[in-house]
């Protein structure tokens, strides 16, 4: 058996899969990540505090709230800036919109196709019309939420070291709550559908060491501390260097990542085992419906994880924006910054995983370090030993078989390889 | 009338044009009756041989994606870049440096040598082969995108504006963010996006690429009236411009 799979489609940048096995001898497994490095971290020497946001933001198209609000929280560190409870909440809410649009897109767009046995959602749009207009919905709302808080929906502008540049009105929040309250039916349909489906995951597990930021009390995307399923003890974002031990592997231009083990997993699924206690009511319903329980280790099972985390991210939205409306939308206009020397950390939950930004500043704020460490840094060696382990099990199927069970597992990280080649 | 046959191909960048293609949602699937995708990696699992539309996205940075664009190049009919990583090279252009041995370094320390991870100056996708059309922007619009494809469609060449962002920004009413003590690029760069970073709460800058005779000193007499510096201005307009940026060192 050969497969080469030389750029796995539906992911987000090139990546093979290269296999070889004789007489039910493994001879070869690797998952390769060929994609054309950036040197974003080289290119942020130099840049004014002003303009990092802007830079950074561009490393990733698909998660650049993300991108975004780690990096204005390190350069908030870094700075010594502190911000309203208003704007702490306008930003979380707002990253609820991306996981809501990116996790959807994920789930509808990427993996769908393959439960359902087709080549894209284009089929899709006829053989199951509900479904796929109730994604459309739900992805468009994503979008226009991410619009109405971030300026944009790609590469944000409203977020600001210190506050925003520009804020919704009440207005506006009162009419994105109506239609937050609207998509749940949506989410429920998509829920419903892939629970109907979920037979077509493969039954694989591999315990691996698990992270993500944890804040007890909270499903946590903004806020926290490092936790990980290896250890009761939290990390301090600030030692995020200490816990992902990046290195480089020849198979891959994108560095890899390793703690306890000699791989860990970051994304929905980690999150899932390590905060699903704080999960509001019907995103804890939906996970026991869809079979999705804290002692999974099914790689295959994350996009799962992903549904129960769009029901979240809108149950948790509804709450934000009631207490947003109680204390009232304030102007809070942006004051005049002294920049500092200093070096600052901001850490976020991306939709794919754990996202880590470090800044160093010189007394005009121009930043003169960097160091960025990326979700799918950080599953890519998780990513290789679930190959190795998958291999062996699926020997005797056939070719295509193989193929496919081999490019599902890809997608079910949802990796972002442009993004961790940056 | 015959479809185009329609084909999305990525180099270095965030795939964010790409994105706003899906995110054009039923938009999309009005497109789909002048065009049929039969290659796009990130979206679908098929590939063709040639195309009538071929979009690309992102910076040439390696020799091999040289070859890879050349060949892409051969196959299409009309090649369109996509987003300012391909149009001028966008924020990707930062990396550029006299020593491309120390930027490797920065980001990949000792394993640096690594031959995997070589890397050249980057480039434009024009600076490689014909470029027929541009989508500008950072992420691109998807009015434009839209309105360049029916174009392209219906054979009609595509008009866009050449005027600077600060028209399009004054017809929405903004306040301008001089008004803030901010620098914006918006009298300098190209309009067609319609100013949403200034209606954001932030300035312009300057991702649709600069107005072909940037009036310097107009900009100036803004600067001077706010008391700001054309360096100011130029730190800036490294982001998206750094060409531009250092021909008007002297300034
Ligand atoms: S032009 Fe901007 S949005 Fe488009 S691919 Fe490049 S960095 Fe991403
Ligand atoms: S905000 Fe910028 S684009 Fe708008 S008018 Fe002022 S300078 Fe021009
Ligand atoms: S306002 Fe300026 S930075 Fe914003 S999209 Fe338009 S050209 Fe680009
Ligand atoms: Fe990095």
């Amino acid at each position: 058996m050969t497969i080469n799979v030389h750029h796995v489609t539906r992911i987000e940048g090139h990546g093979n899969i290269r296999l070889q096995a004789t007489d039910g001898r493994v001879e070869k497994v690797l998952w390769q990540v060929p994609e054309a490095p950036r040197f974003f971290e080289a290119m942020l020497r130099g840049r004014s505090w002003q303009d990092v946001q802007t830079v950074v933001s561009r490393i990733c198209g698909i998660c650049s709230f993300a991108h975004s609000l780690a990096s204005i929280k390190a350069t908030e560190a870094a700075l010594g800036l502190t911000v309203s409870q208003q704007t702490d909440q306008l930003r979380q809410l707002a990253f609820g919109g991306e996981q809501l649009e990116s996790h959807v897109l994920h789930v509808g767009y990427l993996v769908a196709p393959d439960l359902a046995g087709v080549k894209s959602v284009v089929p899709l749009v006829s053989s199951h019309p509900e479904v796929v207009k109730a994604v459309i919905r739900a992805h468009r709302l994503g979008n226009e939420w991410m619009e109405l808080l971030g300026g944009r929906r790609t590469h944000p502008v409203s977020f600001r070291p210190g506050g925003f540049g520009k804020l919704p009105t009440e207005k506006e929040l009162g009419d994105l709550k109506g239609r937050l309250m609207n998509v749940v039916q949506d989410l429920k349909l998509i829920a419903a559908t892939v629970t109907s489906l979920a037979g077509k995951l493969p039954a694989f597990e591999r315990p691996t060491e698990y992270v993500a930021l944890t804040s007890p009390g909270c499903y946590t995307f903004y806020h926290g501390q490092i936790g990980s399923t290896d250890t009761p003890d939290t990390v301090a974002v600030e030692r995020f260097e200490e816990i992902a031990n990046e290195h480089v592997v020849a198979q891959s231009t994108a560095k890899w990542a390793r703690w306890h083990r000699e791989s860990y997993a970051v994304g929905a699924l980690s999150r899932f085992k390590l905060n699903h206690a704080w999960l509001h009511p019907l995103a804890t319903t939906t996970a026991r419906d869809l079979g999705l329980t804290p002692a999974c280790c099914n790689p295959y099972m994350n996009s799962v994880a992903q549904v129960v985390e769009s029901v979240e991210v809108v149950e948790a939205a509804l709450e934000l924006i009631d207490q947003l409306l109680t204390r009232g939308i304030k102007a809070e206009p942006l004051r005049p910054v002294r920049p500092k020397a200093g070096t600052g950390v901001g850490a976020v939950e991306a939709p794919r995983g754990t996202l880590f930004h470090r800044y160093t500043y010189d007394d005009h704020g121009v930043c003169t370090a960097a160091n960025v460490c990326i979700p799918t840094n950080q599953n890519h060696a998780n990513i290789q030993k679930d190959f190795e382990a998958l291999l062996p099990e699926v020997i005797d199927e056939e070719e295509p078989r193989v193929r496919l069970l081999f490019e599902m597992l890809v997608r079910a990280y949802d990796p972002c390889v442009s993004c961790s080649s940056h | 009338m015959k479809k185009l046959r329609m084909a999305i191909f990525d180099f270095a960048c965030c795939e964010g044009c790409q994105l706003q293609i899906v995110n054009m949602e039923e938009g999309l699937l009005d497109l789909l009756d002048i065009v049929e995708p039969v290659e796009w990696r990130e979206a679908i699992s098929d590939q063709s041989e040639e195309y009538d539309l071929a979009f690309v996205e992102g910076s040439i940075t390696r020799e091999e994606d040289e070859q890879r664009l050349k060949d892409i190049r051969q196959r299409a009919r009309i090649l369109v870049a996509l987003g300012a990583c391909a149009v001028n090279g966008g924020v990707n252009r930062l990396k550029n440096a006299p020593d491309m041995d120390e930027v490797r370094r920065c980001v990949y320390g000792n394993s640096a040598t690594m031959p995997h991870l070589a890397t050249a100056p980057t480039k434009a996708v024009g600076e490689v082969v014909k470029v027929d059309f541009e989508v500008r922007g950072c992420p691109m619009s998807r009015r434009e995108f839209t309105y360049i494809v029916r174009c392209l469609a219906a054979a009609t060449t595509p008009v866009v504006p050449t005027y600077p962002v600060c028209v399009e920004c004054k017809l929405r009413e903004t306040v301008c963010r001089y008004e803030f003590n901010e620098v914006c690029l918006g009298v300098v760069t190209r309009a067609g996006c319609n100013a949403p970073c200034p209606a954001g709460g932030q300035w312009c800058y300057g991702c649709r690429g600069l107005v072909d005779d940037p009036n310097v000193n107009g900009a100036k007499d803004i600067m001077d009236k706010y008391g700001k510096t054309v360096a100011d201005l130029r730190s800036r307009m490294e982001l998206f411009n750094s060409v531009e940026a250092r021909q008007c060192q002297g300034q």
